[in-house]
Order: C-alpha cells, then sequence, then structure tokens
C-alpha cells in the first residue's frame, strides 16, 4: 500500500473521508456512506473479525456497514505457508492531506464514545446461539445416546457408582465396567485422597496385582505421595493401624459413597501423563491450579468449596466428606492444639491468618467434629495429643525413624528406577520436591510445603485412577474430559489461525 | 359411549350430587383442552352459571372452586364467541370477586382465566375500574406468585387505553409495585411488566414523571430500563424497554438530549428497524422512532446519519410479500405486512425530515419515493394513507421540494381525494399539507423561461387544484374544530397571495361574505389573523381593490371598523390597518375611508397609538390617501388637512422610531 496516498484509494486499503463521507474500498472513487466530519468529531473504526465486516461511528454513532468481505487476517493454507505477503492483516491507519492537522488516536486507552461493550455483548450472544443451535440431526437418537454415554462414563470414571447405576437405570445406557470394579477403585481414591497411601498402595497391589509391577513410575510417584504423607502425619504407617480400613470406619453408608473431592480434568489432550502443576482451570467445582500455596487462605479456599460441593452430593458422600474434614481437622490438631482457639474467633474468615498449618477455620471443624462424631468418634480418640506446634510425622520418634527408613527405600527405588529406564527428570524433581521437606524445621512454612496440602493428593489419585482403567482395557480419560480438552485445544487453533469468534466463545461458560 | 360418558358428567355437574363433582369437574378438564369443539359445546350444555355458582360460593370446598376457575380459564383460550358467552354470563365480575380468596391455587386460576378473557379483542375492561377495590387488591396481590405477577401485569397493559385508566392505576400505586418486577428472572414477568410501563406512561405526563423518579433498590427505573435495552437480551425485550423509554421521553419526563435518549434509545429503535429482526419489530422500530424523533430537531439529525435508517426504510416500501400470519401467539391475525411496513416507513420519514432541508432531500433521493407516496395516498389501508399524507405534509415544508418534485408528480390528486372522501382523521395534516401545496401553485409567481415546459404543466394542475381546493378550503373553514378551521382559512390565504382578479372572486363567491365574516369573530385569534390576511391578500393590486371593493366594500368596511373597536391584540390591529392601507391604495376604493370620518378617525387615534407597529400601519394608510400622483389627490390632502392629520404627521417627525419617521416624511412629502 502507498502510504503516501489516503486510505481507500489504493489496493487492499479502506477508508471513509471526511470531506464528502464517502466510503472508499480499495478504489479511488467513493461510495455515498455517511456524514461529513470535521474537526472535534470523534471517528471510530469497528472490524468485525467473525463476519469481516467494518462500521464508522461519529461521535459515537454507528453510521452502518461500511465494508463487507474484508481480507481475512490469515486464511488456513497460510499456516502452512506463512510467508504469503500479500494477504496482510490490517491497520488502522489515518491520512491527513493539510499540514499541521492534528489527530488523537485512542485504542481504548481511554473509554470510546462508542458503546462498544454493547456491541460486543451482543456478538457473545449471537456466537453462544451459533453453538447452542448448531444443527445436529438425531434421526436415530444417536445424538442423544451419545450424550448419556459422555455422562455415564464420566460418572463411572469417577467412581461415582450410586449416581452412575441410577443413570443408567432411567437412560438405558449399559455400563462397560462391572459394579465391584468401580467400587474397587472408588476405594483407592477414598484412600489416596485421605493421604493413607500406604494403604491405597497395598490395596492397589491386592485388587490390581502386577499393575504396579508394570508402571514403576507411577509406584514411584505413588511412593513419593507416600513420603510426603509419611511428613504429613497423616499415612497410616505413622499414624498407627487405628485405622486400618477405611470400609471400616464408614459401614454401611459406604456402598453408594463417591470420592470426595473433584477429579482433575486435564485441559492438554496430548499430555500422557498428568502433571500435577500443568493441570489446571478445567474442573468444574474447583481452582485446582493451587501451586505453592503461601498462604493459608488458599487451602481454605478449597476446603470451602468442598464444603459446597456436598450439597449436591448423597447422604453417604456427606459422610465421606466429614471425614476428609475430620482430616483436617486431625492435622491442625496434631500440629497445634493453642491455634485451634484462635480458630474459634474466625480469624480466617477475614484473611489475616497467613500461616499455613491452620487448615480448618474453627467452624466447619466443630461443626463436622460435634455433628458426625456417630462415625469419627473412634478416629477422634486416635488423635495424638496436641503439642505445641505441627510435627514432623505427628510428632513420634517412631514415626520418623519409619518415615526415613522410607526415604532411604525411595532414594534406592529411584537409582534402581534411573537404572533400569535411564534418568527421568520428573522423578528426579518429585523426590529432591518430596526429601526438600526435611530441611525445613517446620515444612508446612517452607517454600516446598505446598506438597503437603491435600489439594496435591488429586492429581496422583488421578493417575492412578487412570492407570487401573487402562490396565482394564477402559478409556484412562472419561470422554467428556476429551471433549473438554479438544474443545480447549480446538479454541486454541482458532485463536492461532485468528477466527474471530473464538474471542465471542468461553468454554467455562459451559463449566460450572 | 363417548357421548353418554359427557352428558354423564354435565348430568352429575348439574345434579346436586355432591360427591360426583369434583371427579366430574375434573372430567370435563380433561375434556375440553385444547379441543374447541368440546368447549362449544360444554358451554351450550350450560355448564358456566354452575361454575360460576360455585366459585361465588364460599361453601364449596376450594378444591372444587379451583377446577372450575380453570375449566373457565380453558373455555377462554377457545373461540371469540366462547370468550363472549363467558363475559356475557357476568363471569368477568365473579372471578373478580374470587381474588380476594387465602388460597393461591384458586386466585391463580382466576387469574388465568380473566388475563385470557382481557387478552382477547373488545374485553370488558371498564370492569376493573368500576369497583374501586378491585385495582388495589390487584396490586396488593401482585408479588404473591410468578403467575400472579405474569397474569396481573397482562391484564394491566391490556386493560390501560385512556388517560383516566392511567391516572386510576398510578394513583394505586402500579408504579412502585411493577418497577421490581423489571427485575424479575423471569422473561414472562418482564415483558408484560414493560408492556405495562408503556402503556402507563404513554402521552401521559404525569404518569411519566412519576415513573421517571421512582425507583427500587436505589435505581430509577429508567435506569432499570436501560439495562433491558442491553444487546444481549433478546430482541422483544430491548424494542420493549426502548418504547417505555421513548413514551417516557415524550411524556417530558426525560429530557431528549440525556444520554439514555439520545445514544442508548434511539439506537436500539434504529437497531429495531434492520433487516435481521423481525418484520413485526421492524414496524414497532420505525412507528417508535417517529414518535421518539418527531418533535426534536436534535433527535432528527442524528438518527439520520444512523446505521444508514433512511436507505433501511427505503427497503421496507419495496416489500410486497403481503400477508403472513402474526408470530405473537396471543393474537393469530392475518396481518398484511406490506402495508404495515409502508406506514411504518412513511411516518419515520415524516419525523426525520420535520425540520431540515438536508434531510429531506436525502428523503426524496429515495428510489420512486414519489411514485410510493401518491400509491400510499391511493391505497385503502387508513393507516398506509395517513402515513403517505404525513409524509409528504412534512417533505412540502420543503420549497425546493414543491418546485421540483412535486410538481413532476400530481401529488395534489390523491390528496384532495383524500380530503374529499377519506377518513376524517386525515383532514388535519391533509389541509396542512394542501396549504404548503397552495404555496407553490399559486399563480403569478415569477419563474425563469427556461422553465416555461414545466409552467404550462404546473398551470394546468393549477386549474384544477383551485377547482377543488377552494371548495374543500371553504368547507374546512365551517368546521368545529378550530385547527381544521385555521387550515381552511389558511389555505386560502395562500391561494389568494398574488392571485388572478378571477381566483379571488371565485374565492369570495365560494366561501361566501357571511362565512368570511363570521370568521372574523372567531374564538381562535390565529383564525382571525389568516382571516385577515386573506382579506389582505385578496386586496392587493390596484384594479383588483377597485373591483372588489365595488362589490365588497361596504362589508368590507364594516369589517375593520368591527375589528378596529374590538379587544384584540396588536397583531390584528396591525393586519387590519394595513387592509385600509390596501383600500387606499386603490383608485375608487379611496373613497370608503375618506367618506367615512368614523374611519378616519380612528386612524388618527392609530397614529398616536403606544405601539409604534401601529403607527406605521396607520400612517402608511394616510400616505396612500394623499398619495399626489393619483387623481383627486388635492381634494383628499384638503380634508386631511382640515381634519389635523397634516399637523398630527408634523408632530409625528420627532419619533424616534426610523420607520416610522419615513413613513411620515414620505407621507408629509405628497401635500402640496
Amino acid at each position: 500500500v502507498n502510504m503516501n496516498r489516503l486510505p481507500g484509494w489504493d489496493k487492499q486499503s479502506y477508508g471513509y473521508h471526511g470531506d464528502d463521507g464517502h466510503s472508499f474500498c480499495s478504489s479511488g472513487t467513493g461510495q455515498p456512506y455517511g456524514p461529513t466530519f470535521t474537526t472535534g468529531d470523534v471517528i471510530g473504526c469497528c472490524v468485525n473479525l467473525i463476519d469481516n465486516s467494518c462500521f464508522y461511528t461519529k461521535n459515537g454513532i454507528n453510521l452502518g456497514l461500511a465494508f463487507t468481505d474484508l481480507p481475512q487476517k490469515i486464511t488456513g493454507k497460510e499456516i502452512i505457508r506463512p510467508s504469503t505477503k500479500n494477504k496482510s492483516n490490517l491497520y488502522p491507519t489515518v491520512g491527513l492531506q493539510t499540514p499541521g492537522e492534528v489527530v488523537e488516536a485512542n485504542f481504548g486507552q481511554t473509554p470510546f464514545v462508542f458503546d462498544i461493550e454493547d456491541y460486543m455483548k451482543e456478538w457473545h450472544m449471537k456466537t453462544k446461539l451459533t453453538i447452542e443451535r448448531f444443527p445436529v440431526s438425531d434421526k436415530k437418537g444417536e445424538w442423544q445416546t451419545a450424550l448419556q454415554q459422555i455422562v455415564s462414563t464420566y460418572l463411572v470414571h469417577h467412581g461415582y457408582c450410586g449416581t452412575a447405576e441410577a443413570f443408567s437405570r432411567s437412560t438405558g445406557q449399559s455400563i462397560e465396567e462391572d459394579m465391584s470394579s468401580i467400587k474397587h477403585r472408588q476405594r483407592i481414591q477414598k484412600l489416596v485422597l485421605a493421604g493413607r497411601m500406604g494403604e491405597a498402595i497395598e490395596t492397589t497391589q491386592q485388587l490390581y496385582p502386577g499393575l504396579l509391577e508394570r508402571n514403576l513410575n507411577l509406584l514411584f510417584m505413588l511412593k513419593c505421595r507416600q513420603f510426603i504423607e509419611m511428613v504429613n502425619g497423616t499415612d497410616t504407617e505413622v499414624r498407627g493401624p487405628a485405622i486400618r480400613s477405611p470400609k471400616s470406619r464408614h459401614g454401611s453408608g459406604s456402598n453408594r459413597s463417591s470420592p470426595n473431592m473433584s477429579p482433575v480434568h486435564h485441559t492438554n489432550s496430548n499430555s500422557q501423563k498428568n502433571t500435577p502443576i500443568g493441570s489446571r482451570g478445567n474442573s468444574p467445582n474447583r481452582p485446582i491450579g493451587v501451586k505453592g500455596h503461601s498462604s493459608g487462605s488458599s487451602s481454605q479456599t478449597s476446603q470451602n468449596l468442598q464444603v459446597s460441593q456436598t450439597n449436591n452430593q448423597s447422604v453417604g458422600d456427606l459422610k465421606t466428606i466429614s471425614e476428609e474434614h475430620m482430616n483436617h481437622a486431625n492435622i491442625a490438631m496434631n500440629g497445634s492444639g493453642c491455634h485451634m482457639i484462635q480458630d474459634d474467633d474466625v480469624e480466617m474468615m477475614d484473611g489475616l491468618v497467613t500461616e499455613t498449618k491452620t487448615f480448618t477455620n474453627g467452624n466447619s471443624e466443630g461443626t463436622y467434629m460435634n455433628g458426625n462424631n456417630h462415625t469419627c468418634k473412634s478416629e477422634e480418640m486416635d488423635v495424638d495429643t496436641p503439642s505445641g506446634k505441627r510435627q514432623l510425622c505427628g510428632g513420634s520418634q517412631a514415626a520418623i525413624e519409619k518415615m526415613l527408613l522410607f526415604g532411604r527405600d525411595l532414594q534406592s527405588m529411584s537409582q534402581r528406577l534411573k537404572r533400569e529406564y535411564g534418568k527421568s527428570e520428573s522423578n528426579n524433581k518429585s523426590l529432591q520436591n518430596a526429601f526438600s521437606l526435611l530441611a525445613y524445621s517446620d515444612p508446612w512454612n517452607s517454600p516446598v510445603g505446598y506438597q503437603l496440602d491435600p489439594v496435591q493428593r488429586e492429581p496422583v489419585c488421578a493417575a492412578l485412577n487412570s492407570a487401573i482403567l487402562e490396565s482394564q482395557g477402559l478409556p484412562k480419560q472419561p470422554p467428556l474430559e476429551l471433549v473438554i480438552a479438544q474443545s480447549t485445544e480446538c479454541m486454541k487453533l482458532m485463536s492461532k489461525a485468528k477466527i474471530g469468534s473464538c474471542a465471542f466463545a468461553n468454554l467455562n461458560d459451559y463449566l460450572h | 359411549m363417548d357421548v353418554d360418558g359427557r352428558m354423564g358428567m354435565v348430568d352429575s355437574i348439574l345434579s346436586e350430587n355432591k360427591d360426583k363433582w369434583l371427579e366430574s369437574m375434573i372430567q370435563v378438564k380433561n375434556r375440553v383442552i385444547g379441543n374447541n369443539k368440546q368447549k362449544d359445546e360444554i358451554i351450550h350444555q350450560g355448564v358456566i352459571p354452575r361454575l360460576l355458582q360455585w366459585i361465588i360460593d364460599e361453601d364449596i370446598p376450594v378444591e372444587l372452586r379451583t377446577e372450575s376457575a380453570i375449566v373457565l380459564g380453558s373455555l377462554a383460550k377457545g373461540t371469540t364467541e366462547n370468550i363472549n358467552c363467558l363475559v356475557d354470563s357476568g363471569c368477568v365480575a365473579v372471578l373478580l370477586k374470587g381474588l380476594s380468596s387465602n388460597n393461591i391455587k384458586f386466585i391463580e386460576a382466576c387469574l388465568r382465566c380473566l388475563r385470557t378473557i382481557f387478552l382477547s379483542e373488545n374485553s370488558p375492561l371498564e370492569q376493573i375500574y368500576q369497583d374501586h377495590t378491585v385495582i388495589p387488591h390487584l396490586i396488593n396481590i401482585l408479588s404473591k406468585s410468578f403467575c400472579t405477577q405474569e397474569c396481573i401485569t397482562t391484564i394491566f397493559s391490556n386493560c390501560c387505553k385512556t388517560a383516566d385508566h392511567q391516572n386510576a392505576l398510578s394513583r394505586n400505586g402500579a408504579i412502585a409495585a411493577l418497577a421490581p418486577l423489571l427485575c424479575s428472572s423471569s422473561y414472562k414477568v418482564q415483558m408484560p411488566t414493560l408492556k405495562c410501563f408503556a402503556v402507563l406512561c404513554y402521552e401521559n405526563e404525569t404518569v411519566s414523571k412519576a415513573a421517571a423518579t421512582a425507583t427500587y433498590n436505589g435505581e430509577s427505573i429508567p435506569n432499570l430500563l436501560l439495562r433491558l435495552l442491553s444487546r444481549d437480551k433478546p430482541s422483544e425485550m430491548q424494542m420493549a424497554a426502548a418504547k417505555c423509554l421513548t413514551y417516557l421521553c415524550r411524556g417530558g419526563a426525560i429530557p431528549t438530549h440525556c444520554p439514555t435518549i439520545q445514544n442508548k434509545t434511539l439506537s436500539t429503535l434504529i437497531r429495531m428497524c434492520k433487516k435481521d429482526r423481525t418484520l413485526e419489530e421492524n414496524v414497532e422500530g420505525a412507528e417508535t422512532l417517529a414518535y421518539l424523533i418527531e418533535e426534536d430537531a436534535n433527535l432528527q439529525t442524528l438518527a439520520s446519519i444512523s446505521d444508514h435508517i433512511i436507505k433501511t426504510l427505503a427497503d421496507y416500501l419495496r416489500y410486497t410479500s403481503v400477508q403472513q400470519i402474526n408470530t405473537r401467539s396471543t393474537n393469530r391475525k392475518v396481518v398484511n405486512w406490506s402495508n404495515e411496513l409502508k406506514q411504518a416507513a412513511f411516518r419515520a420519514f415524516a419525523s426525520l425530515g420535520a425540520n431540515d432541508e438536508e434531510i429531506r432531500k436525502k428523503i426524496i433521493e429515495t428510489e420512486n419515493l414519489m411514485e410510493h407516496i401518491v400509491n400510499g395516498m391511493n391505497c385503502s389501508d387508513l393507516k398506509v394513507q395517513m402515513g403517505a399524507v404525513r409524509c409528504l405534509h412534512s417533505l412540502s415544508r420543503s420549497v425546493q421540494q414543491l418546485r421540483t418534485t412535486f410538481q413532476d408528480h400530481t401529488v395534489w390528486k390523491p390528496l384532495m381525494n383524500l380530503m374529499n372522501n377519506g377518513s376524517k382523521e386525515l383532514l388535519p395534516v391533509a389541509s396542512s399539507t394542501l396549504c404548503n401545496l397552495l404555496l407553490e401553485f399559486s399563480p403569478g409567481r415569477e419563474r425563469p423561461a427556461s422553465e416555461s415546459p414545466r409552467l404550462s404543466v404546473s398551470q394546468k394542475n393549477k386549474a384544477c387544484l383551485e377547482a377543488g381546493a377552494i371548495n374543500i378550503l371553504a368547507k374546512l373553514t365551517s368546521r368545529s374544530e378550530g385547527d381544521l378551521r385555521l387550515n381552511g382559512i389558511w389555505g386560502l390565504m395562500n391561494m389568494a397571495f398574488q392571485a388572478d382578479l378571477s381566483v379571488k372572486i371565485q374565492i369570495v363567491d365560494v366561501i361566501g361574505t357571511e362565512q368570511l365574516f363570521r370568521l372574523l369573530s372567531d374564538p381562535d385569534p390565529a383564525v382571525l389573523i389568516k382571516t385577515l390576511g386573506l382579506i389582505r391578500n385578496l386586496l392587493a393590486g390596484r384594479t383588483d381593490i377597485d373591483h372588489l371593493m365595488k362589490i365588497y366594500g361596504s362589508q368590507i368596511m364594516q369589517a375593520v371598523v368591527f375589528i378596529l373597536e374590538g379587544d384584540h391584540v396588536v397583531e390584528i390591529k396591525e393586519q387590519t390597518l394595513c387592509i385600509l392601507t390596501n383600500v387606499a391604495d386603490g383608485d375608487e376604493a379611496k373613497e370608503f375611508i375618506m367618506g367615512n370620518e368614523d374611519v378616519l378617525k380612528k386612524l388618527m387615534t392609530y397614529m398616536l397609538h403606544t405601539n409604534v407597529k401601529l403607527q406605521i400601519a396607520a400612517t402608511s394608510c394616510i400616505s396612500n390617501l394623499v398619495w399626489n400622483e393619483q387623481e383627486g389627490a388635492y381634494n383628499r390632502q384638503a380634508k386631511l388637512r382640515d381634519l389635523g392629520i397634516q399637523k398630527l404627521l408634523q408632530q409625528l417627525l420627532s419619533a424616534n422610531d426610523a420607520v416610522l419617521f419615513d413613513k411620515v416624511k414620505t407621507a408629509l412629502q405628497q401635500f402640496t
């Protein structure tokens, strides 16, 4: 484009001229378009990248469509051949002819005179409708069935067996996996989420013999977690045998209960492994991406969310959750009794307390302890007497020794793995991080303390669940998560290809 | 079997066997749902009175009363005859009574039936105003449930047709009760609520102002409406909210320069006119736009450059597909969309071009606009006729258009036809238009020679026009409506301006001197002024003056004296003195003044009047009388000198007013 000529006159340029109010579409002759404009007028130009059109505004008034069929920024072909120069992007240009003319450009640094927000709202709505009203031919009810399958497989995957059973009964879906298998997975998941890694590994080995032996990296991951839980004082090895099996604890209600944590969704469809830190934002219920929580409030967030989750779940679930809360309560109590009194003042509510160690606030603790102690009484009795501050492995010397021993085993396992499979960056890092906890007198308040957060159990849990499913010849990821991941990926691709509508659609609108 | 079964349940309803009632009612209910034939039969079997009897009887179990109301509601969803049957049997009064119950289910059933009845045409809407307790009660139970909200707002929006209705509702706190419903989560509640606000405020300044200042949750109603105008709201909701804001603005409650109106409401209405909206919204959008900008030049200018509105409206005129079923389920009737769109476009054009010549020019550029207007005036649809005339009226304010486009199309023909044969509602705007057209068609206007071919066309038009127009206008002057009399006399005045003597005589002949003088005592001073203007235009040109004075001289002089002696504003007196000046310009006509000492004395009085305009007018008249180039000037000068007028003039030489001074000097110079 010749920069010495007014915009609109030359090929690939477009303009609206103030002297005659005409619009120029790559041509020396204009079309009658709008009013003339002069000193003091505010002229706006809006390029719509969805329908490739453009309109101008004068002093906030939409003057109407000026151009359609504007060149698209980049066509599909160009992704392959990005060297094509001709199909250029559009650049905002102002042409001036008289010396001494002054213009002021506003790219949004101050509010626009034209109500662009309102205009965008309409396009958000239009895009939404386009998606929602997308025609699907559903002659044989296949679409319906597919949707039901997506729901059903999701429920099965995460072990919501009661709900899954009810759902498949009312929709006539069949469940591929048998109920007992689902329950097994559920049991294991519960153990992991409760932080009782030793038991979880043991149960997995019992129920799925050979699985962990074949997946040594997974086993290593589980063991690293076990080590962390030992430091935390939650693992069975260090807490003593009082609670051997989770099943015994919630007796009759257990067959309808489900894992109490919401599963992690992996946004990256390419990911072969469940990378704990890479996964964020797509979980329907909670923000997962809590990285290295430096303040107690982040862990509290997750806990509060958990409480709200209970509303949607069955009575059986409620018990499970209260159990989970008990665990948190235990952590707090194990660590520091004196803090509890502070917690009763509900300081957490104000967000003033920054100490990591206070996992629960006084309210929830009180509620669950008093309200549900018929299920948890025995556990309560097991709790170590709270000492002055939170201590390693719950402060028990024997436990510390066990932990150190376990650490040595872990170290040798790591070396064995290295010998057999070569160096693994992620395994190294996990081990290093886990061991680093011991370097601090107060691991909970250390830079690596985030590992002790119960939220960190979730990726481990998901990885184990996926591995079990894979070993049974089932998909390691439920189709729903696959769909979400694909959609996310698709949106990214659209954005890369500069397809306008992707800016007006948001996957999160559909994930509540 | 089927027939027996139905007979059985009707029989048991009409019987005294209480145990069977409820069961039979439920059978009846299931029978009539969605089946007009069954509804007819049940009505003919005389069930309605029985149901009404139960509804009103408080000793009947409430379940049965509720079922009765539900069945009535179902019957009301049938044909118009079904509704008429219900109304004729006194259903409305009974259901309104039923509303005082404590049972919400029963109340809702009654309300649903009432809503359906009031949604119909010719509903007995006065009934809710007759009993003064009804409206307060409705407002009282308004917020009870989604159902009561939806039904009562729908009832109000369909029952508010006059200023009395508006005031009655407003007095009873309707505005405060309705405001929260604007924020309702239910579309079904929001929409009738918006409609309520629109009908409440339409052309009612008091209610509009009350609505504009009312608040809910600290937010004013205009602000709440503004939220519903947002572009991600359903289109119908944006339209309805824009309508409310328009009515508030025209009701004087929101200034036109306020951003709410100037940016938000205006742009919403313009959006509603676009092709991507429904025809219904197109029509409503253009009509509302026409109303919003009708009287505000600034809004007209803004609208005219917004989103190619003139082009968009021009497309309306080309819409040809005639019939299409209305999309609103509530009144399924066949609508002639072509006509609806045309009239809406005409009205919007009329408003757009009301003040600005540039905008008018842009409108005229619309392809075949004049043909469309002429066809519109010839159309059988009153709304289209009205729209076309309004549009023509607006465009006729342009002198340029009068000289060009209007000449090329014989627009006056259909216009006069409408005035002769059309509806009365058309007369005010049609006669105003005619007044404007007559300005150009007046003869004697000088034209450049190059335009002579057009001139001959125009003269042919002129003859036809004058033939009919004088009759029409003269008739208008004897109408009881002030605005029509004014337009009539105004038209005649325009017509008489610089007209041929024959035209002038025709005018006087047709209107008749009696009628002319009756108009001089018209209660409307504007009519009086235009009448005097007509006389003045008639008495122009020396030979014409003499000729007309010869015929009507005594009456005219009588009228002049009559006005001069009357108690009138300065403008009227000035106009009258100007008539005398014209009379004094004639040759023989001068005698009518010279021979009337009473008039001469009056002139002397006005020469000394405190108002300088009257002094000037009187002096001009004297100046004409003593004009020394005319025959008999010497005698007249002598006479006026004897009366002391020359001295009076000399006194006036000390006047401060320059115009008066010049006039006086000219008059004195005439004396020899």
